[in-house]
């Protein structure tokens, strides 16, 4: 009994000396540990340096000011067709994106049943992995000419087969004991594949669409760097190649946070909403 | 030892025994040639009865129930369900397995348990998902209906496992070294809750284990078996003990001469 009120007035004694400050310090701990902050603040840091440079720099065609290319990119948006060329980039970019899944997905479907195409797919695929896809262009030019298509084709080329393979991995990697209990239900064939195997490989699978996106978005602001005339809009890598050959620095920089822009956006909504709604909550990844 | 008269009534006639493995024989291929892993095993499990396999690790305990679910085919010999030779797998026979990984992480425990019920179509999401909740509230995991397996301890997930059995009621259940990954008490806590389900339930049960207090406890009969390849030593009545019979020197006898048996047949090889 005696030792409780002790242990009471010491625990209280220095607490209650310090009631505000301590609160108002954890306040601001709170803050500096959260990762929007921490960003937020590299964000305004990187502001605050290229401004400087700029106006220090002071040639606006070499290198316009933070605030001019927020401007510009206001003005692109509103007036030069900003918005559409993003949008055409897009409707390519899903075009492409969708037909590479579902190539791949057929791909995958033949190489987990047969022991031949699997070695097939992963010869093929380790063979133009260390190749840019964007360096299959001039031969796309070559054989689909000035279009849709050389876009498509290299894009597509670009998702096929990191998704592929992730893919792969990610039906191989299916534990035993999951199999067994689908099969022990008596699953077979398309519901066995649809309860047990794509559920239990979608961390690998939103993995490779992850991967997939990245390679497609880069591969296709490059091919539209070399060419987007074929389009009335162009696309968000023409948008940016104009701009430059008319000297509108500041425009470039508006292209080029509008790419960053778009890719952050899906990076951070699409794929980490979906793995935040399956694969998180589910304990399957950490 | 002295059975209760309706247990030895099942043994002295079996009219049609429920579950029946005739000369079953084992092959595992390998790199070298198949090898044999069971050699002529004959058993039957009628209804309600509770029949262990038991022996050293390699004596083919759980090729034999991978054999009686269906998931591999034997090389000799049959397995008969109410007399029709198993082809497949199917949810007349769930198993129970050792590994936690069992349940399905996409799924929340209630769903796990109603999956059985849902895949097979024969019930509606509603009713299945009834029964599953019923199952397990006799499991003691209604506080959990609705959270995802990653989230529970083993022993809960091992205690789902075996809801999701008893909501398919199969035929017989089949349990593959169930509890061997628990710590002592859970594994004593579990042993006994699953031998009060299986007196309310009546339930069939094949169980597969290496321990042989486990052994003399859950079964009501033990089938006997040695390593490399699996062959029957002996089978054995233990249908007369239960929890209360752990530490008693009855209890102790019959562990000492399971023992006996396995051993001097291992060292006798």
């Amino acid at each position: 009994m005696s030792d409780i009120p002790v242990f009471d007035a010491v625990s209280r004694d220095p607490a209650a000396a310090t009631a505000a400050a301590p609160r108002w310090r954890e306040g601001v701990r709170r803050l500096t540990r959260a990762l929007w902050f921490r960003r937020l603040t590299v964000l305004v840091v990187l502001a605050l340096g290229w401004e400087l440079a700029a106006r220090w720099q002071d040639n606006p065609i070499l290198l316009p000011s933070f605030l001019e290319a927020f401007a510009a990119f206001r003005e692109a948006s509103l007036n030069e067709g900003l918005l559409a060329a993003a949008v055409a980039s897009l409707a390519v970019l899903v075009k492409g994106y969708v037909a590479a899944i579902v190539i791949a997905t057929v791909i995958v479907a033949f190489a987990v049943a047969n022991g031949f195409v699997r070695d097939a797919l992963q010869t093929v695929a380790a063979m133009l992995s260390p190749l840019p896809a964007i360096a299959l262009l001039p031969l796309a030019l070559l054989w689909f000419g000035l279009g849709q298509a050389s876009l498509l084709f290299v894009l597509i080329n670009a998702v096929v087969w990191p998704f592929a393979l992730a893919a792969l991995q990610g039906f191989e990697g299916v534990p035993e004991t999951h199999r067994l209990v689908g099969r022990n239900y008596g699953l077979t064939g398309p519901a066995y594949v649809r309860q047990i195997l794509i559920p239990s490989a979608l961390p690998a699978l939103i993995s490779g669409m992850r991967v997939g996106w990245a390679f497609a978005w880069r591969t296709l602001i490059a091919a539209e760097l070399v060419f987007g005339v074929s389009s009335s809009s162009g696309g968000l890598g023409w948008f940016i190649f104009r701009a430059r050959n008319e000297l509108y620095t500041d425009r470039v920089f508006a292209g080029l946070a509008t790419v960053i822009l778009i890719g952050l956006l899906v990076e951070a909504v699409a794929f980490r909403g979906l793995e935040s709604a399956t694969v998180r909550r589910w304990g399957m990844l950490r | 030892m002295l059975a209760p008269a309706t247990e030895t009534a099942h043994q002295v006639k079996p009219a049609t025994p429920l579950f029946e493995a005739r000369g079953l024989t084992l092959d595992y291929a390998t790199e070298r040639g198949p090898v044999r892993a069971v050699d002529a095993v004959d058993f039957t499990l009628a209804k309600g009865e509770r029949l262990v396999l038991l022996g050293p690790s390699g004596c083919g305990k759980s090729s034999i129930l991978k054999a009686a679910a269906g998931f591999i085919a034997p090389s000799a010999g049959t397995l008969t369900l109410r007399g029709r030779p198993i082809t497949g797998p199917g949810p007349d026979r769930i198993v129970v397995f050792q590994e936690f990984d069992q349940l399905l992480p996409w799924k929340t425990v209630l769903d796990n348990v109603a999956f059985p019920l849902i895949a097979t179509r024969r019930k509606k999401k509603d009713e299945a998902r009834e029964i599953a909740a019923g199952a397990l509230r006799r499991v003691g995991l209604e506080r959990v209906l609705h959270s995802y397996p990653h989230t529970l301890s083993g022993g809960m997930k091992q205690r789902a496992a075996i809801a999701r059995a008893l909501a398919a009621s199969p035929d017989v259940l089949l349990m593959d070294e169930p509890f061997a990954a628990l710590d002592a008490l859970t594994r004593l806590q579990m042993q006994r809750d699953l031998l009060d389900i299986a007196r309310e339930t009546g339930l069939t049960l094949l169980f597969v284990t290496h321990d042989i207090d486990e052994a003399v406890l859950i079964g009501t009969r033990l089938h006997l078996l040695s390593a490399h390849p699996g062959r029957t030593i002996t089978t054995l009545d233990v249908s007369a003990f239960d929890m209360r019979d752990l530490g008693t020197a009855a209890f102790e006898t019959v562990s000492r001469r399971v023992h006996a048996a396995l051993f001097d047949k291992a060292t006798a090889d």
